[in-house]
């Protein structure tokens, strides 16, 4: 089967700045595809390209088969967009904007009824259908965006930051009507992302980094890589774990959350020897896998908040950090 | 779950999609028209005033000098065109407005050719600026012009092809405008000289030569003039006082005629709806 997205040596320079310096990656049909890095990274700029919205500066990239830049119009046919900032008519109702949608995409009139009440009921809008949209909150808009992305059955559904600034409950619904549409829609995902816990609904992860794509594959293939779980245990005391944990296995551990926390390769099968060897009563054990966050730290040598420190919403978070 | 899932199959593009996607742009339009009151009746103020308390007003001065007819009936055409020429660039303007609130992108990402949307703009720029002018027209009976159904025809006509032309105007603008307040800056800069100058005020006769010369070069000129000519064509004027309010446009002393000012009116149109186009077409 063709790839729904291929792409070969894509750049995007605005003046000396290079905001994607080549990158190739090609994702099958019916995957759900991240982007995964640091706010500048050059995620949305790809994004833009492959949308038609912003012409490369060299390299290909095709879309259901079509080219970014010779077939534009073929393209954006066979794409759905959820863009970061709304995109929406607030003095549209909710069908206005999705008819708006389908006639300039020409939906058939003859499927436009059934289509559009399916993709509201599945956003749960079908029945504030005829509200102005200015009097819709910021996850309502987000969600009658991801139906309108939907309302053309597009081959690709390009998502852009699709939960930034959401509720968590908001977000744990977007993400339901992600995975229900990987059941119901002939549909490929693709999308960016930085938060280190959405990334893990992706088939596929692509960590990218100052405009380079630094490594792809599976949430699971990335965090085996990493090659260390994480171990916590409780102990009667911490002082002499710690003491025993560096005597017997040469392991450095710390305390984190109230536990005696170290790092080991292959953890599950470190706990018997752990119980036969520390030469201390343990209360609890736990083993953990790595998680995307400490891939992206093994992958770029900084942590995703790191990485961003210096952009507005970062002095913020560091700024409540230090507040606590 | 998986069964019951209408699957829609976006065709290729062919004329009459480009059409349909003219007329949503141009529907939308009339929508947002419809819903904002506030902007209808605040489009006519200014008119009013113009024609009921500063025509009345420099009614009294110049009563003397304009025997059988009434200032405000010399006023009313022009009052008109200003009526239908901020209606237009207030519609033009909210391609600005879409741009700011994100809505430009989800038709510039649209199959559809860049021309499509940018038609259907004007051409619900032209719509609502009518469709206001309308109000106007209404009030004829207060400065003494008939309900002559040809008259209104004719004036709705021309009305359309001023606001058409406006709009395009306003787009070219418009294109390039990050924000709502540079845009009316502009706007305010090339719109207030061009009224002053375009003969809705103040009679083009007997004008000193360089102000001369600026009015017959303002493309307004071409707009106001064919709707005065329509207005006194049915009203019943001494001949002097004709000449002095409804002078035509002149070049070299050849007065023009009527259809050659409204073709002028429509190639300049046509030349900033192109413009306006190509605008749009290039992208980052």
């Amino acid at each position: 089967m063709n790839p729904a997205v291929s792409v070969r040596g894509l750049r995007k320079s605005y003046g000396d700045v290079e905001a994607v310096k080549g990158v190739d990656f090609e994702v099958a049909p019916g995957e759900v595809f991240g982007f995964l890095g640091p706010n500048g990274a050059g995620k949305t700029t790809t994004i833009s390209m492959l949308c038609t919205l912003v012409t490369p500066t060299g390299g290909a990239a095709a879309v259901g088969g079509h080219d970014v830049v010779t077939q534009r119009d073929d393209v954006r046919r066979n794409i759905g967009l959820v863009f970061q900032d709304p995109t929406l008519d607030g003095y549209l109702t909710a069908e206005q904007n999705l008819r708006f949608h389908a006639e300039l995409y020409g939906v058939p009139k003859t499927v436009l009824a059934d289509r559009l009440r399916q993709v509201l009921e599945m956003v749960g809008l079908w029945d504030r259908k005829e509200s102005r949209v200015s009097t819709f909150s910021g996850g309502m808009k987000r969600r009658l965006e991801i139906a309108r992305g939907l309302l053309h059955s597009p081959k690709v559904l390009f998502l852009d930051e699709p939960t930034v600034g959401l509720d968590p409950q908001t977000r744990a619904a977007i993400w339901g009507y992600i995975t229900r549409l990987r059941h119901t829609e002939d549909i490929t995902i693709f999308m960016t992302t930085h938060y280190m816990d959405e990334a893990e609904y992706c088939d596929r992860i692509a960590i990218i980094d100052h405009g380079e794509i630094v490594v792809v594959d599976s949430p699971e293939a990335l965090k085996a890589s990493v090659g260390k779980d994480r171990v916590q245990i409780q102990t009667g005391d911490d002082e002499r774990a710690i003491a025993a944990l560096q005597d017997r296995f040469g392991i450095e551990a710390a305390v984190h959350e109230g536990q005696v926390t170290f790092a080991v390769a292959s953890g599950e099968e470190f706990v018997p020897r752990l119980f036969a060897d520390l030469g201390m009563p343990i209360k609890s054990v736990s083993v953990s896998r790595p998680s995307l966050d400490d891939v992206f730290m093994s992958y770029t040598g900084s942590t995703i908040r790191d990485a961003e420190s210096g952009s507005a919403g970062n002095q913020w978070m560091r700024a409540m950090a230090r507040g606590r | 779950m998986a069964t019951d899932v209408v699957q829609v199959t976006v065709p290729r593009s062919t004329g009459g999609h480009h059409v349909r996607a003219v007329k949503v742009v141009l529907h939308r339009e009339l929508l947002r028209f419809v819903n904002d009151r506030t902007r209808m009746v605040t489009m006519l103020i200014q008119p009013v005033l113009w024609l009921f308390v500063m025509g009345t007003g420099l009614g009294t001065l110049v009563r003397g000098s304009i025997p059988g007819i009434d200032f405000r009936t010399f006023m009313y055409p022009g009052m008109i065109s200003m009526t239908v020429i901020t209606t237009a660039m207030f519609s033009a303007g909210s391609i600005v407005w879409d741009r700011e609130f994100g809505f430009l992108r989800e038709m510039l990402v649209a199959p559809v050719s860049r021309g499509a949307i940018v038609v259907g703009k004007c051409l619900g720029g032209a719509v609502v600026a009518t469709c206001q002018g309308v109000v106007i027209l209404a009030l004829a009976g207060l400065v003494g012009v008939p309900y002559s159904p040809v008259l209104i025809v004719t004036l709705l006509a021309e009305m359309f092809l001023a606001a058409f032309t406006i709009t395009a105007f306003g787009v070219t603008i418009a294109a390039r405008m990050k924000n709502m307040q540079s845009f009316f800056g502009i706007m305010q800069m090339a719109i207030m000289p061009m009224i002053f100058l375009s003969g809705s005020m103040f009679p083009l006769a007997n004008l000193p030569s360089w102000l001369h010369v600026l009015t017959t070069i303002n493309p307004l000129t071409y707009a106001v003039d064919p709707m005065r000519q329509a207005v006194f064509g049915y009203l019943t004027v001494p001949a002097q006082v004709d000449a002095m309010l409804n002078p035509g446009i002149s070049w070299f002393g050849n007065r023009l005629p009527v259809a050659l000012e409204v073709g002028l009116v429509a190639v300049v149109g046509a030349v900033l709806l192109g413009v306006a186009v190509a605008q749009f077409r290039r992208t980052d």
